[in-house]
């Protein structure tokens, strides 16, 4: 048994900000798992034409004036759209904090290709005369782009950067904000991930040239994880940022309280560009269950990473089996199935799908699995109906990424 | 090009640019920047836009001359005449 750690130490999520391809908002989310709807549509791609991709539909006007979209980036009004829902969700009100002690922390898992990629093709119309890049070009491809928006928007003179971390950006966003309030920098923290690789043709191409890209004549049933007829990755736009602060300082304010971050972890495969390790992702899961103080058949839900190609999905079965084999308690879903790869995002935004679950004890499905492939075999495995369980007390939710990234971050049911 | 369509045209480019201003009550003759919210960003956009548009190439060592609608009329007049 762990010591009781004081108040101070215990990071806690007391607000939810997100855009999904098939919800902009936590409860609009949520609904659409459990009903088993789909964000995957058609969407034309420069150069590509069409192909399969999940579009987010928020309003950017709801936060930021026409010349404020006109000068940013894509996703930096996902963050703003975010940053302001996950502020508003904690019942905060903005003018009355002290925004030097807001710190903000944006998983990506790159930045800086839409924009570079509309200008080429803006210089082709003048013969590559490179006197016709945008002025506006070097502050939209800065790394830290999509988290210095939220700042400008909301006035936050704390900390802002982002966390280049493919496609594990926003487990990895969330974890750099719950350091920062552990280490007494912010009071505050706005963490999470973001994605606006859809708007750039340069990931579809680059999937499709690995024989990744997902395909099928129905787009809702082209990511299809662990099917035994998968095809690949329906790449994705979304967001999701949370509002995280320490334990202490949301119970003086009667925050609403989502979960207690408890563990979490990052690792190295130190393998490969794009093949994932099974040895090393199991690792990453236990490091997280170590630094919770839990063991594997504590775990409930584990929310896969798994995004529908054949080495990944079998790879992180393994993984899976190798820690969790003999627990048949613990439930396992897949939420790309429905929004595809939000890539920054999708830990972040995948999380937050689950997180009701501590209140309504139901584990949402991973849909579209009609022959499970012999290579994913996972007791537990939700498949395409929702599951209603008797008690949900920890979420361990996976996200890895390119160059062997592995991040776990666990979150418990909230009781002091 | 006339002057009143070279106005025009500047009061279309102006508009893209700051798309939450109301530019009814524009005044020719009054500094643009003190009349809306348009900084030095945006009034680069100007240039942008004339060059994207037109092929004209304003040095910085004019930009003084776009300061007010009417200037920048009388400015691009003589560039814009035979377009």
């Amino acid at each position: 048994m762990m010591a009781r750690k004081p108040n101070e130490a215990r990071i806690v999520i007391t607000g939810v900000g997100l855009t999904a391809p098939n919800g902009n908002n936590l409860a609009e989310f949520r609904e659409s798992l459990l009903a088993g709807k789909s964000g995957i549509q058609k969407f034309n791609v420069r150069y590509m034409g069409e192909v399969l991709a999940g579009v987010c539909h928020f309003d950017p006007l709801k936060y930021q004036k026409k010349k404020e979209l006109r000068r940013g980036t894509r996703a930096g009004s996902v963050a703003i759209y975010c940053a302001q829902e996950a502020i508003a969700d904690a019942k905060l009100d903005l003018a009355c904090l002290d925004k030097s002690r807001i710190g903000v922390y944006v998983g990506i898992t790159e930045h800086g290709n839409v924009d570079t990629e509309k200008q080429i093709y803006e210089i082709k119309q003048f013969d590559y005369n490179t006197t016709f890049v945008s002025h506006h070009y070097n502050p939209r491809i800065v790394a830290n782009n999509p988290a210095g928006e939220v700042t400008l928007n909301m006035g936050i003179t704390g900390p802002h950067y982002t966390l280049g971390a493919a496609c594990a950006g926003g487990n990895i966003g969330l974890i750099q904000g719950l350091q920062m309030l552990l280490l007494g920098e912010v009071d505050l923290a706005l963490a999470g991930g973001v994605s606006e690789t859809i708007h750039a043709f340069g990931a579809f191409a680059s999937f499709r040239s690995e024989g990744a890209l997902a395909s099928h004549a129905d787009p809702e049933k082209a990511c299809r994880p662990f099917d035994k007829n998968r095809n690949g990755v329906v790449v994705s736009e979304g967001g999701c940022i949370y509002l995280v602060e320490r334990l202490g300082d949301a119970l003086k304010r009667g925050a609403r309280i989502y979960g207690e971050i408890v563990g979490y972890a990052i690792n190295s495969d130190a393998f490969d560009f794009v093949l994932p390790n099974a040895q090393r992702q199991a690792e990453c899961m236990k490091l997280a269950l170590n630094k919770a103080g839990i063991s594997a058949g504590d775990i409930d839900i584990i929310n896969t990473h798994a995004t529908g190609t054949r080495e990944g999905d079998a790879a992180e079965c393994q993984a899976i089996r190798e820690v969790f084999g003999n627990h048949i308690n613990v439930y396992i879903n897949n939420t790309k199935s429905y929004i595809g790869h939000t890539m920054g995002a999708a830990a972040a935004l995948e999380l937050a799908g689950n997180l009701p679950s501590f209140e309504d004890h139901i584990v949402h499905p991973t849909i579209n699995l009609d022959h499970l492939d012999p290579e994913c075999p996972l007791n537990n495995l939700v498949i395409n109906e929702p599951r209603k369980v008797d008690k949900v007390n920890y979420i361990l939710n996976n996200s890895f990424g390119m160059l062997g990234l592995n991040s776990v971050v666990i979150i418990k049911r909230f009781g002091e | 090009m006339t002057k009143e369509e070279i106005k025009s045209v500047l009061m279309e480019i102006v508009a893209q640019i700051i798309p939450d201003e109301d530019l009814t009550n524009l005044k020719g003759d009054i500094p643009i920047r003190e009349q809306v919210e348009l900084d030095s960003m945006d009034f680069l956009d100007i240039i942008m836009e004339l060059r994207k548009r037109y092929g004209i190439e304003v040095p910085e060592d004019d930009y003084m001359q776009l300061a007010t609608i009417d200037s920048s009329v009388a400015y691009l007049e003589p560039r814009m005449r035979d377009l």
